[in-house]
């Protein structure tokens, strides 16, 4: 079907005499996702229908390739470019998705990519800057929660599809929710409930634990979660130590750690910050007097402090790449990109790679770029549940978190690695659902659709 | 009420942290005072120390052998950086020096990038600074308790060599006076050069020793660059004792108030700073009416 008559008014005259033929359907329970067809869709809103009018569409890419989390923004960006190739080459790994064809709805996808520096206020510059320059039809990225919800704010306001990047903040899909941002990371709630029971079998009962949060959204997120999650086995707190991102020397927070008498030492910073962190937590002893637990573990964080250091430590993360074992989708995706950049993926790329890939299907599935369709097919997708990496996933309708499984980790001893990036053995996979915070605590209220 | 075995803690490793923001500041305030040139390249100059050490640490273990060769190496960036860049630019008004040395630092850092990536490298502590030490109540990483011994003979090495060499004393009384001096026959513009060589130096220098502490990025330097002249314009700018006494000050400040509340470390240091400039605008040892 030509795409071009779509986007013309009579498209959508077409559309309700089919709604007004299904409206007697309505009646009937199953039809739901037919009913994101049927309702009233404005012809125009945000960039659409300039941005899909041509024989390509644009995706705007912020990631941080500067500033303390540009590791794990460098290997999102090569996710997000991984997932597009194989999309526009309309590979057997997209068809797997279930994409048909070259590219999305025969459009090729093309793509800009800019530098965040881990900062909220850049990453909105050039994301405007794609939106109204390159007519931008979904924009995507990030690896600060402060930068994913300052992107969300802008795609509801600009009404362009935002597929979140990577965010661990309950804040993303809750109190700063909106109706056109998609989480696929698992929520710190979701993250620490999967961690607690694995920690208390591990470390026991009754521990005092010291906590390094970093001061913004994602931090004290991470950082109420955990304490929720641990406090069913008796787990205190010790000291709460609050530093600013993008802290270089950590003694005096970590002096106050050695000093407080703690068993366990609990490190929420990420990224640059959690190698630092580490490293001078080494050298100030706290590693001899405490048990290390990272509740959501920087990409290479293995890599740049050394198996030796990350032996025994208990973590979570989005994706880790042994699990292609167990995932076809997963399998397909490590082995592509360890060719193309020889090493295995972190989970910044899969997210980037997934999130792409969950978007081009619920726009085939929409059979339109329409960012309000395909909101609603993004909503209903329970009902009928995405194959991808991680089996099958949907998102929850009311806050739009990917309900998926969440791996808890272990760090390897350096005797017991593989191969060069071997640094993780997967205690257990949690099944997503059942982690999942009640809708009523998140604080989610979602905006309009247009 | 934190505990007093804490406090004490905490206002040791002020020291410890105030004698390495003083090293870090030296340099910048002895470029200031003499040449008048507000060097934006110095967290680079920074990041590029601790890189040079990183390097030099691939072919041998010696870490000794690092601070030299990295020292080495340094001098040349600055006698390099002065010749071809900043001598330009003494008659420049500031703004165009400030551009110009922030733009120089941009292009270290994406050099450093384009080269060695990213990610963070890894420098070890050296062998001779492993381990902990305990004093008393307090136990702390025997590296920095040396450290503390290295940038005391360092800043006293400078303070010889501006105080009491007459190489130094040409360079106080640029800093007084430059046109006088230049009037007076010396030759000024080698004084200049060396002074900016030793400021970058000192730079390099600090990166160097800060190495097995931190995160070695190409972004490291940036927040070195902010704590430095937050330093500075307390101890007063252009001046040595001012940047060594402001560097004390400041790492205390951090230190203490992290005892009582860690998220509030760094503001009080700018509360500090603001408080100063509203009460001595000239900081503690700077002369009124300068730069």
């Amino acid at each position: 079907m030509d795409l071009a008559t779509r986007t013309r008014p009579i498209a959508r005259r077409s559309m309700l005499r089919a709604g007004l033929g299904l409206a007697g359907g309505f009646a009937l329970p199953g039809l739901g996702i037919r009913r994101a067809m049927a309702q009233d869709l404005p012809a125009k809103i945000g960039t659409f229908p300039e941005g899909a009018s041509g024989p390509s569409v644009f995706i705007g890419i912020t990631t941080p390739l500067t500033g303390s989390y540009s590791a794990d923004g460098t290997d999102e960006r090569l996710g997000y470019e991984l997932a597009i190739a194989e999309i526009n080459a309309g590979s057997p790994v997209a068809a797997k998705w279930g994409l048909k064809g070259k590219g999305v709805l025969g459009k090729m996808v093309k793509f800009g990519v800019a530098d965040s520096e881990t900062k909220p206020n850049v990453a909105v510059q050039a994301q405007t800057q794609f939106i109204q320059r390159d007519k931008a039809i979904m924009i995507t990225g990030s690896v600060s929660s402060a930068t994913a919800i300052a992107l969300e704010e802008l795609a509801q306001r600009d009404k362009v599809l935002n597929m979140v990047g990577l965010s661990g903040s309950n804040d993303t899909t809750g109190k700063n929710c909106q109706r056109y941002g998609f989480r696929s990371q698992p929520t710190a709630y979701m993250a620490c409930k999967a961690l607690g029971p694995v920690l208390g079998k591990a470390l026991g009962h009754g521990k005092k634990a010291a906590y390094l949060v970093p001061d913004y959204s994602y931090g004290h997120s991470v950082f109420d979660s955990f304490t929720q999650s641990v406090s069913q086995f008796g787990w205190t707190v010790s000291t709460q130590q609050v530093v600013p991102l993008g802290t270089t020397d950590f003694s005096s927070s970590l002096l106050n750690i050695a000093n407080s008498g703690a068993d366990v030492f609990v490190n929420i910073a990420f990224g640059a910050d959690a190698v630092a962190s580490t490293k001078q937590a080494e050298q100030f002893g706290v590693m001899k007097k405490m048990k290390l637990v990272v509740p959501n573990i920087s990409s290479f964080q293995a890599k740049e402090l050394g198996a030796a250091v990350m032996q025994g430590v208990y973590g979570t993360f989005d994706f880790w790449w042994t699990m292609q074992d167990q995932y076809p989708l997963a399998k397909d995706f490590v082995q592509a990109f360890l060719a193309k950049h020889k090493y295995h993926p972190r989970w910044g790329a899969h997210i980037g790679y997934m999130q792409t890939l969950l978007w081009a299907v619920s726009v085939e599935r929409a059979k339109t770029f329409n960012p309000v369709a395909v909101i609603k097919t993004l909503e209903v997708s329970k009902s009928d549940p995405y194959e991808s990496s991680l089996g099958k996933v949907w998102y929850r309708a009311e806050d739009h978190q990917l309900v998926r499984p969440v791996p808890v980790v272990v760090g390897k001893a350096p005797a017991a690695m593989k191969n060069p990036d071997d640094f993780y053995d997967v205690v257990e996979v949690v099944a997503g659902e059942p982690l999942l915070q009640p809708i009523a605590e998140t604080g989610c209220a979602m905006g309009a659709y247009s | 009420m934190p505990s007093l075995p804490l406090l004490l803690s905490q206002a040791f490793n002020g020291l410890a942290l105030g004698s390495m923001l003083a090293l870090v500041s030296s340099g910048l305030t002895i470029i200031l005072g003499t040449l008048g040139v507000l060097n934006f390249a110095h967290g680079a100059l920074f990041m590029l120390g601790a890189y040079a050490a990183y390097v030099t640490l691939q072919g041998s273990d010696s870490f000794l052998l690092a601070l030299l060769v990295g020292s080495v190496f340094m001098l040349l960036v600055g006698v390099l950086m002065e010749r071809i860049l900043v001598r330009l630019f003494y008659s420049r008004p500031p703004e165009d020096q400030i551009l110009v040395t922030f733009g120089a630092g941009i292009v270290l850092v994406e050099a450093v990038r384009a080269i060695f990536g990213g990610n963070s490298q890894r420098v070890p502590v050296p062998s001779w600074g492993e381990g902990i030490t305990q004093l008393g109540f307090l136990i702390y990483p025997t590296y920095r308790l040396e450290l503390i011994g290295i940038i005391t003979v360092t800043l006293g090495v400078l303070w010889v060599v501006l105080y009491r060499t007459s190489i130094g004393l040409v360079v106080r009384a640029g800093i007084e006076d430059a046109g006088m001096v230049g009037i007076l026959g010396i030759n000024v513009r080698r004084a200049f050069l060396l002074v900016f060589a030793i400021g970058v130096v000192a730079a390099g220098f600090a990166g160097m020793l800060y190495a097995p502490i931190v995160s070695v990025t190409p972004d490291m330097g940036g927040s070195f660059l902010v704590e430095s002249f937050v330093v500075i314009v307390i101890g007063g700018l252009g001046s040595f004792p001012g940047a060594v006494l402001g560097g004390l000050i400041a790492g205390e400040i951090i230190s203490i108030t992290s005892a009582f509340d860690s998220a509030y470390s760094e503001v009080m240091l700018y509360a500090v700073m603001a408080l100063l400039l509203v009460v001595r605008p000239q900081g503690l040892f700077g002369t009124e009416g300068r730069v």
